[in-house]
């Protein structure tokens, strides 16, 4: 039963790209720019998780949390900082300015800490089960479980909460939710603080699954998380996890088939051939108009 | 209530508003008619904080209201529907309500609110789960003022209300529009469809290129020749 095995491997790859998608895509639907900087966040996140259990003892969860909040903080920073005199601005120098974001985090980053990589802490036992004859590991189960647990959060937030709401109402037309009270610039620091948050804690628990943690290490997580974006339906929620999902498990089966060498290219291969035949994304509605 | 002097407001290098100046009234229903173009929406927008003058004031209760955002505009007690309804298609009717009421923290209150307004639109109480984007021309109409009511307006500014629905519809948002200032809500209203918007309004402005050319009651003006030629398609 070795495909129920990759399966598990496939989702658990997948909802760390859907929880890094959830970013993009909260923050395309919003401000319409595609945040280059957003996986050297999940980066940060996972340095200050490794530095929350290396350098302060903590335990995984605490640590968790920790990188959360402090990568919303960062996301939020970013925004004000880089972003946010740019909202009027043509979306090309939004997108360069976000590549420069980017560049600045992860050379600003091997600058000041170096560049060599981590080994992430083991602190999560590495026993395993068998299911229906496949051997699923308890750290694939626990990422999953995490992931789920936020989108479930997520979605509690987008769709019973005011500043939920908000967010809604902002990135369907940010004029009239002006109308309304509500404060644009506020919102728009929530959607990055929140999607932050949620690329921090894929940051720690990617470390916790793939050991190995380094300054460059968002860069082609964040580009997969991107393609992720685009297949589910960019500004589309539900479709980043979907995605993101969809994504880990193709690239799961593509490196057990054999052919691990062409598992970073899977990607690119799924963003060519959506952006040719559904554009819009599995989610998205095929309107031609939108730019 | 409400004292508008001299504004100017451009779009870059457009001078949308020249000098434009005009009194609202507490109670009253007071209309803006005017062609396309000639800067009614942009007078709508100024008053309720989205679009910035160059120069001249506005107040609003006696204190001065320019340049102050939006929110707190909401807040002090202006709504504005605007043109085209801009409803939240994606969010479902009540939703749509909800975020009317968003600057509010009276909870007993907002209910309240809500209950009348699905009283006075009880089409919107059978589509109350379902996403705004689906409604007819008139149910967003019905949904846009409904949502603006629920801030607990004390002026409310209309744009053109009855822009592309059918007769009988434009009949119904007319009645309402009536019932509301009756209720105490003072109106601001943009119309394209003078005839009705006289036949509502204690008083009217023309305006053309960004100045008022004209002003009175809506008697005078429904009596005044040349807004029968202009505006009202009459014949002389
Ligand atoms: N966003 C905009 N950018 C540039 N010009 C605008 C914009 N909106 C309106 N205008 C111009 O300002 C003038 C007044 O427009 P508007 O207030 O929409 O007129 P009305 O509502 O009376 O039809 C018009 O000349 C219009 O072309
Ligand atoms: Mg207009």
């Amino acid at each position: 039963m070795e495909w129920i095995q990759q399966l598990v491997n496939g989702i658990s790859l997948g909802s760390i790209y859907a929880l890094i998608a959830l970013g993009y895509t909260m923050v395309y639907g919003i401000i319409k720019l595609i945040n280059f900087a957003h996986g050297d966040v999940f980066m940060v996140g996972s340095f200050v998780g490794f530095y929350s259990i290396v350098g302060l003892g903590l335990d995984f969860f605490t640590a968790l949390v920790l990188a959360m909040i402090f990568c919303a903080i960062f996301g939020v920073l970013i925004e004000r900082i880089a972003y946010k005199r740019l909202r009027n601005a043509t979306r090309i120098a939004a997108l360069i300015t976000a590549i420069g974001v980017s560049l600045l985090i992860e050379n600003g980053f091997i600058f000041t800490w170096g560049p060599q990589p981590k080994a992430f802490p083991d602190i999560i036992a590495n026993g395993s089960f068998e299911i229906l004859g496949a051997k699923i590991s308890i750290k694939s189960i626990l990422i999953l479980s995490i992931s789920i647990t936020l989108m479930v959060i997520l979605q509690f937030i987008v769709h019973k909460t005011k500043i939920g709401k908000a967010m809604r109402a902002v990135s369907h037309d940010n004029e009239a939710a002006r109308l309304m009270g509500i404060n644009v610039d506020n919102t728009i620091s929530a959607t990055f603080a929140i999607g932050s948050a949620l690329a921090g804690a894929a940051g720690v628990i990617f470390g916790l699954y793939y050991t190995k943690i380094d300054p460059l290490m968002g860069i082609i997580p964040g580009i997969k998380a991107f393609v992720a974006a685009v297949l589910g339906g960019i500004g589309i929620i539900p479709g980043a996890m979907v995605g993101g999902l969809v994504l880990g498990v193709i690239e799961t089966f593509v490196n057990a088939s054999g052919f691990s060498l062409w598992r970073d290219a899977a990607a690119f291969v799924i963003l060519i051939l959506i952006l040719i035949f559904r554009p819009n994304g599995i989610f998205g509605k095929n309107t031609r108009e939108k730019v | 209530m409400l004292s508008v002097k001299d504004i100017d407001v451009y779009y870059g290098n457009i001078h949308a508003l020249k000098g434009l100046s005009l009194e609202v009234n507490e109670g009253e229903i007071v209309t803006l008619i005017g062609a396309n173009g000639a800067g009614k929406s942009t007078l709508l927008k100024t008053l309720s904080g989205l679009l910035k003058p160059k120069a001249g004031t506005i107040h609003y209760l006696n204190s001065s209201i320019v340049g102050k955002p939006a929110q707190t505009i909401v807040k002090a007690g202006i709504s504005h529907v605007p043109e085209g309804r801009r409803v939240f298609a994606n969010m479902t009717v009540e939703e749509n309500l909800e975020l009317g009421a968003y600057t509010r923290k009276d909870k007993k209150g907002i209910a309240e609110d809500l209950a009348k307004i699905y009283e006075t639109f009880p089409r919107l109480l059978e589509r109350r789960k379902q996403l705004s984007g689906t409604l007819s021309g008139g149910e967003q109409q019905m949904l846009a003022m409904g949502r603006a009511i629920m801030s607990k307006p004390k002026l409310l500014l209309l744009d053109e209300p009855s822009m592309g629905l059918a007769p009988l519809m434009v009949q119904t948002i007319f009645q309402v529009i009536d019932d509301i200032n009756k209720q105490g809500t003072t109106i601001l209203l943009v119309e394209q469809n003078a005839n009705m918007a006289l036949s509502v309004a204690n008083r009217a402005y023309v305006i053309e290129t960004g100045r008022v050319i004209l002003s009175g009651t809506a008697k005078e003006l429904q009596a005044s020749e040349e807004i029968k030629m202009a505006y009202l398609g009459g014949h002389v």
